[in-house]
C-alpha cells in the first residue's frame, strides 16, 4: 500500500485504469453499467450543485444588473475600481515571493532530508516540518500575530534588527507579501517537503548508485538526477499553490483586524470581492470579482491536467 | 588533493569539502527546524503566563499552573462559554461532512476505477480539473447561489459545500485502480455475486486505507476551515476557526479602541489558539507516522 498510495495523492503515475482494459474486451455489462451509475450518483449531484451551478450563477450575475443583461459593465465597474489595481498589485507580489521561495526552499530541504542516512533524524525533521499544516487558517494567523508583534515575539530581536518596533511596523503595507509568504511557507512547506522526499524516495536505487560511482557529489547528484526527477512533483507544487495564492482571504483579514487597518480591508482580491457582497451589497460586483478569480484558478487548472502530461491516463 | 592519490577517488572518501557540505547542509536543517518549531513551543508556553509576564519575561520562560488556570477560567468564562459553542458547531460541522464525504466519494472512486458507464470519463476530468481548484474560488459563488435558495445561515449552507470533496473521489479512485485487481471482482462474479456484493464483500475490505486517508484530509480541511463558514453561519452558529478570530477583536493590545465590557487578554487569545486546533493536532500526533512517509501529504490544497 504504501508506495501506491505515496503517489496516490498526486500526479505522474502512467498506469491504466481499468475502464480502458475493459471497454477493450468490448462487452459492456449492463448491471456493471448500472451500478456504476447509481454510485457515482451522489458525487455527481455534489458536483453539478456546488460545483457547476455556483459558477453558472455566478456568471449570470456577473453579466446581469437587477436582473437585466448588463454586458461587460459589472466588469468595468470593478476594474476601474480605485482598489482593484493594488489589490492585484498586492496578490501578484504576495504570489511571485511565495511561490519562489516555496520552490526553491521545498526542493533544497526536501534533498537534504532524504540524504539524512539516520534514520530517526530524518523521521523527525520531516514530522516537525509537517507539524505547523495542522495549525491553517484563523489559527496560524493567529499564532503569528504573537510572533510578529516585537513586544512579545520570541523572535523579538529580529524584528528589531530589521527596523520594526511595533506590530504596526511589521505589518506595513510595503512589506506585507513578505510576511504573508513566510506564514503561509510556515504553514504549507511541511507537506511539500515530506511529498519531494516521498518521490525522492521512489528514484531507482541503482540511477544513484550509477551517479556515485561515476563520482557526482550530492549536489551534482541533485542537480542532474534527483532535481529534473522531481520536476513533474514541483510543477504540481508550483500550479497548485499558484491558484491557492491568488485567493488570499484569511491572513491580510485576520492581520486587517489585528492592525486596525494598517493592513486595508480590501488588500486582496477575495477580500474586495467580499466587501462587494457584504459592504457595499453589490452581488453583481462580488460575482465579477469571482468569477474572474475562478477563472484564473481553472486556467491553471485545465493547463496542468491537459498539457502538463501529469495525468497521462485513460 | 586529487592527482596524487587516485586510488583514494572513489565513492566513499570523505575530503574537507565534504564535510564543509554536510555542515552547511545541517545548518540550513538546524535552521529550519527552528523555524518551524519555535512558534510553536511558544505558543505552548503562552498561556502558563500572565499578560504582564508575556511581555516582559524571556519568551520561553514557563508560567504557572495557577496562571493556566485563571487564563482557561477566562476563556470558558468569555460570554458564558461560547468557546464550547464554538467547538460543538466545528465537531457538528466537520464530522456531519465527513459522513456524507465518506458515503458519497468512495462509491463513486469505485465507479469510476471499476465500472464502465456512460460519462465516466467526463467524470473524471471534471473530478481532475476541480480538485486543482482551491476550495476558497468557490466560497463567493456558493454563497451567492445559497443566498438566492435562502439557505444562508443554516448549518447545511457549511456542512454539503464541505461534502463536496473532489480531491477524496479521486483518491478513492486511484487507490480502487492500482490496488484492487479486476480479476479479484470477476472472480467474484464468477462465482455468482452481484454487483452490490462484489462492491460491499470484495472492495470494501480492502479499502480501509484510502477510507482513512480520505477522511483525515476531510476532517483536517474543514475542521480548519475559514473562509466558508465566516461567509455562511455567523455569530453563534460560528465554527471555533470563526470565532477564534472574533475574540481577536476583544483583544484591547490590537483594539485598543473597543472597550468593551469583556476583554481578553494575550495569554488567553494563545490558549484559544491551541484548543481551536486541538484536535487536529492530535490527530497529527497520532498518525505521525503514516504522515512522514509522503502518503497523505497530497493533500496540501487550499
Amino acid at each position: 500500500m504504501s508506495t501506491n498510495a505515496q503517489l496516490a495523492a498526486g500526479p505522474a503515475r502512467g498506469r491504466q485504469p481499468a475502464g480502458a482494459a475493459s471497454a477493450r474486451r468490448g462487452r459492456p455489462n449492463s448491471s456493471q453499467a448500472r451500478i456504476g451509475v447509481a454510485f457515482s450518483s451522489g458525487y455527481t449531484l455534489f458536483l453539478i450543485v456546488f460545483g457547476v451551478l455556483p459558477t453558472l450563477y455566478a456568471i449570470y450575475l456577473a453579466f446581469t444588473k437587477a436582473n437585466a443583461f448588463a454586458g461587460l459593465d459589472n466588469f468595468v465597474k470593478v476594474f476601474s475600481d480605485y482598489r482593484f489595481l493594488p489589490a492585484v498589485g498586492h496578490v501578484a507580489l504576495y504570489v511571485a515571493v511565495w511561490v519562489a521561495s516555496l520552490i526553491v526552499l521545498v526542493v533544497v530541504l526536501a534533498v537534504i532530508v532524504h540524504g539524512i542516512r539516520v534514520r530517526w533524524l530524518s523521521t523527525s525533521a520531516r514530522f516537525i516540518f509537517y507539524i505547523p499544516g495542522a495549525l491553517a487558517g484563523a489559527s496560524s494567523v493567529m499564532l503569528w500575530l504573537f510572533v510578529l508583534d516585537p513586544s512579545v515575539s520570541p523572535v523579538s530581536f529580529l524584528l528589531t534588527a530589521l527596523g520594526n518596533d511595533s506590530f504596526v511596523d511589521t505589518v506595513q503595507v510595503d512589506q506585507l507579501p513578505f510576511v504573508l509568504a513566510i506564514i503561509a511557507f510556515w504553514t504549507g512547506a511541511g507537506g511539500w517537503i515530506v511529498i519531494m522526499y516521498g518521490a525522492l524516495n521512489n528514484i531507482s536505487h541503482d540511477v544513484m548508485e550509477a551517479a556515485r560511482i561515476d563520482g557526482a557529489g550530492p549536489i551534482k547528484t541533485a542537480w542532474y538526477i534527483q532535481i529534473p526527477l522531481l520536476r513533474k512533483w514541483i510543477s504540481y507544487m508550483a500550479i497548485l499553490s499558484l491558484a491557492a495564492g491568488t485567493q488570499l482571504f484569511v491572513e491580510p483579514r485576520v492581520l486587517s483586524v489585528a492592525s486596525k487597518g494598517v493592513v486595508p480591508p480590501d488588500y486582496s482580491l477575495n477580500q474586495l470581492a467580499f466587501l462587494y457582497a457584504f459592504k457595499q451589497n453589490d452581488f453583481n460586483g462580488s460575482a465579477a470579482i469571482s468569477l474572474v478569480l475562478l477563472v484564473v484558478a481553472l486556467g491553471l487548472s485545465v493547463i496542468f491536467v491537459f498539457r502538463g502530461g501529469l495525468f497521462e491516463r485513460d | 588533493m586529487s592527482a596524487t592519490s587516485p586510488d583514494l577517488i572513489g565513492p566513499s572518501r570523505v575530503t574537507p569539502s565534504r564535510w564543509l557540505g554536510r555542515g552547511v547542509a545541517g545548518l540550513i536543517v538546524i535552521s529550519f527546524v527552528l523555524f518551524f518549531v519555535v512558534p510553536i513551543v511558544w505558543l505552548l508556553l503562552a498561556p502558563t503566563k500572565d499578560g504582564r509576564q508575556l511581555l516582559l519575561d524571556n519568551p520561553f520562560s514557563v508560567g504557572g499552573w495557577n496562571q493556566l488556570a485563571e487564563n482557561w477560567a477566562s476563556l470558558v468564562g468569555y460570554q458564558d462559554g461560547l468557546i464550547w459553542t464554538w467547538l460543538a458547531n466545528s465537531a457538528f460541522y466537520s464530522l456531519a461532512a465527513l459522513v456524507i464525504t465518506l458515503l458519497i466519494s468512495i462509491p463513486a472512486g469505485y465507479a469510476m476505477a471499476l465500472t464502465e458507464f456512460r460519462g465516466r470519463r467526463l467524470l473524471l476530468v471534471a473530478t481532475l480539473v476541480v480538485m486543482l481548484i482551491p476550495s476558497t474560488a468557490l466560497v463567493l459563488p456558493i454563497f451567492l447561489e445559497l443566498s438566492a435558495v435562502k439557505l444562508i445561515g443554516s448549518p447545511l449552507s457549511v456542512i454539503l459545500p464541505y461534502s463536496f470533496f473532489p480531491f477524496g473521489v479521486y483518491l478513492t479512485y486511484i487507490y480502487f485502480s492500482t490496488t484492487v485487481p479486476r480479476d479479484l471482482l470477476d472472480a467474484a462474479r464468477i462465482d455468482g455475486a452481484g454487483e452490490l456484493r462484489v462492491f460491499g464483500q470484495v472492495a470494501m475490505p480492502l479499502a480501509t486505507p484510502v477510507i482513512a486517508l480520505v477522511g483525515f484530509f476531510s476532517f483536517v480541511g474543514n475542521w480548519n476551515n475559514y473562509f466558508l463558514p465566516y461567509v455562511m453561519v455567523p455569530g453563534r452558529k460560528a465554527p471555533v476557526q470563526v470565532g477564534l478570530a472574533e475574540l481577536l477583536s476583544n483583544v484591547p493590545q490590537f483594539n485598543p479602541t473597543n472597550a468593551a465590557s469583556t476583554t481578553i487578554s494575550l495569554p488567553t487569545l494563545a490558549l484559544a489558539t491551541i484548543v481551536s486546533v486541538a484536535p487536529v493536532l492530535l490527530i497529527f500526533l497520532f498518525s505521525q507516522r503514516f504522515l512522514v512517509t509522503g502518503m497523505t501529504a497530497g493533500g496540501t490544497k487550499e
